[in-house]
């Protein structure tokens, strides 16, 4: 568990995930559930595949052009969700957008997400750090009707 | 140039800050702050005598018509056009180029005619002309760009055929920011009856323009990049060319009467293009902008830029991160740190107070030409100095930690 308040790390993980993003790369497959995320105020378009099974994320796949930002938040959310179940999926989603705007959150949920606690510093990047976030969100929806 | 005393005129330079520092602006491609004698001028309108334009039978109404009217021989002189009657008041360059397709190409194009545009067009002169085509069945061809960037005659010519109707192109674009040779291509394209349409949104701020001697039909520009207010622009036209135009708004203000079986005498241009009550505190702040840039010289200020770009253009150079697409224009600097994405790149000037734009800069077909999708972009207006392009540098050469901008 990295500390929290050392920029370094938290610049690190950040850097880690953007230089080796995890689970990137879309996969052909139709159990798939998939959905494009085109932000019309930012440059990031990110394609993201989620594969449900039963009340469980099984798997999770994005690729598309991004800035670092985007892409490696969505690498550190792809970690932390696969093998979850929908409703922790949300819960922590809920706990790192609460981060985002500087509501109140649990940290221990978030693990490498952290690292992203600063963002609200730059407001114009918000959209960057939670652009994969909401593109789960939207299939989780989709998938519950 | 006394860049001192030219700062001492924009609030926006006297205190602003952005991330606790004192705020660079290097995005005058996409506006320009603005000088408080405009504000003024605004506020003038606003504070003593508002009012409507060409409406009231009243002192108050008679002097806002002067004060509109007098704006428009202001701008008339600007670009020198031979009479204020060419002069219609738009609301920005997007406004004045969809005018020319929808009012002008609209009517006159037919199926198989070819419009000239090249790849480094602005939406705003691009979108317009894709819809117009799609409607008549007439199409949109590229004007090559050569390995510089930069439209040239020869290509014209090739890029020219019996078809070709209209070329529509800027005279700087708004990321490679090279001038193209427009008083040549007028000159070869009324040789074969083609109507030369020019945006102006990159070019009328920075250097003297001179619309007859262009011998250009048609000319659009935004007040915003030209240290007037939002929302307000001119459509530039040869009178019997805005004669030969439909209005694409109609309504109160353009026709002299009608009757109910929908029988409508419309007024002369450019009244006709002028529907509904106009942005009257614009017209008279972009009038106050460029009798602002005037006092100051067009040519002095074109001068100065082009010094500020070289020294910028000599210094990011010796940065070996950093890659530039247009060393040899004279409009933007359009440039990326290597390994860093634009938009990370723009966030960690941001934290040092310097606003620079990344992105595509609405020319999403420019990436076909340029290999990379999207760019840093610096572009400069007068008030700059040598010791923003100093600080700005520092930045770019801290390209590696440009996660910064986050801890
Ligand atoms: C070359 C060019 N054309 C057109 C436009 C559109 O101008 P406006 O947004 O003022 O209508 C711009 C502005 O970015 C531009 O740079």
């Amino acid at each position: 568990m990295p500390s929290f308040n050392d920029p370094q790390i938290l610049r690190e993980i950040i850097m880690d995930h953007y230089d080796a993003p995890r689970n990137r790369g879309l996969i052909d497959d139709d159990s798939y559930i998939k959905i494009n995320m085109n932000s019309d105020t930012c440059i990031d378009n990110l394609d993201i595949q989620v594969k449900l099974n039963g009340d469980h994320i099984e798997d999770l796949k994005y690729d598309g052009e991004a800035c670092a930002i985007c892409t490696a938040s969505t690498s550190i959310m792809s970690e932390l969700v696969i093998g979850k179940t929908i409703k922790e999926a949300r819960h922590i989603i809920e706990n790192y957008t609460n981060m985002i705007y500087e509501k109140d959150y649990d940290a221990d949920l978030l693990e490498e997400a952290i690292a992203f606690q600063n963002t609200y510093k730059q407001a114009n990047r918000i959209k960057c750090a939670t652009l994969g976030w909401t593109g789960l969100t939207r299939i989780l929806d989709e998938s519950e009707g | 140039m006394d860049i001192k005393s030219i700062r001492a005129d924009f609030p926006m330079l006297n205190g602003v800050t952005m991330q606790g520092k004192p705020l660079i602006y290097l995005d005058n491609g996409a506006t320009t702050l603005k000088p408080q004698c405009v504000i003024d001028k605004v506020c003038e309108y606003l504070t003593t005598y508002s009012g409507n334009a060409h409406r009231g039978d009243y002192d108050l109404s008679h002097q806002v018509d002067q004060e509109f009217e007098h704006a428009r021989e202001v701008v008339k002189d600007f670009i020198n056009a031979s009479t204020k009657d060419e002069i219609v008041w738009t609301s920005g360059t997007t406004d004045s180029l969809n005018m020319v397709a929808y009012g002008y190409a609209l009517k006159h194009l037919q199926a198989d005619d070819e419009i000239l545009i090249s790849v480094a067009e602005h939406a705003s002169n691009t979108l317009p002309w894709f819809d117009v085509a799609n409607q008549i069945g007439a199409r949109v061809k590229y004007i090559p760009l050569d390995e510089y960037g930069c439209v040239t005659m020869e290509n014209v010519e090739k890029a020219m055929t019996k078809n070709t109707k209209i070329i529509s192109l800027a005279l700087v674009t708004n990321v490679l920011g090279h001038h193209i040779p427009m008083k040549d291509i007028c000159a070869y394209a009324h040789q074969h009856g083609i109507i030369v349409v020019g945006d102006g949104a990159q070019s009328v701020p920075h250097e003297v323009t001179d619309v007859q001697d262009l011998d250009v039909d048609f000319l659009a520009f935004s007040g915003h990049k030209m240290c007037g207010p939002t929302g307000i622009g001119v459509l530039y036209g040869k009178y019997d060319l805005l004669n030969k135009m439909n209005p694409t708004r109609l309504g109160g203000g353009s026709n002299t009467r009608y009757n109910s079986c929908g029988i409508v005498s419309l007024k002369k241009p450019p009244y006709r293009f002028e529907s509904g009550t106009p942005h009257i505190e614009g017209a008279v702040g972009l009038g106050k902008a460029c009798e602002y840039l005037q006092s100051i010289g067009l040519q002095e200020i074109y001068d100065y830029e082009q010094q500020l770009r070289a020294y910028a253009i000599e210094k990011l150079k010796t940065i070996d991160q950093v890659e530039i697409y247009n060393e040899t224009s004279t409009g933007a600097i359009a440039f990326n740190i290597k390994g860093v994405f634009s938009q990370d790149g723009a966030s960690l000037f941001n934290k040092y107070g310097i606003a620079v734009r990344a992105g595509q800069h609405c020319a999403k077909i420019l990436d076909e030409y340029l290999g990379v999708n999207t760019t840093l972009r610096v572009s400069f207006y007068f008030y700059n100095t040598y010791e923003e392009i100093d600080q700005f540098i520092d930045v770019c050469k801290k390209g590696d930690d440009f996660l910064d901008a986050f801890f």
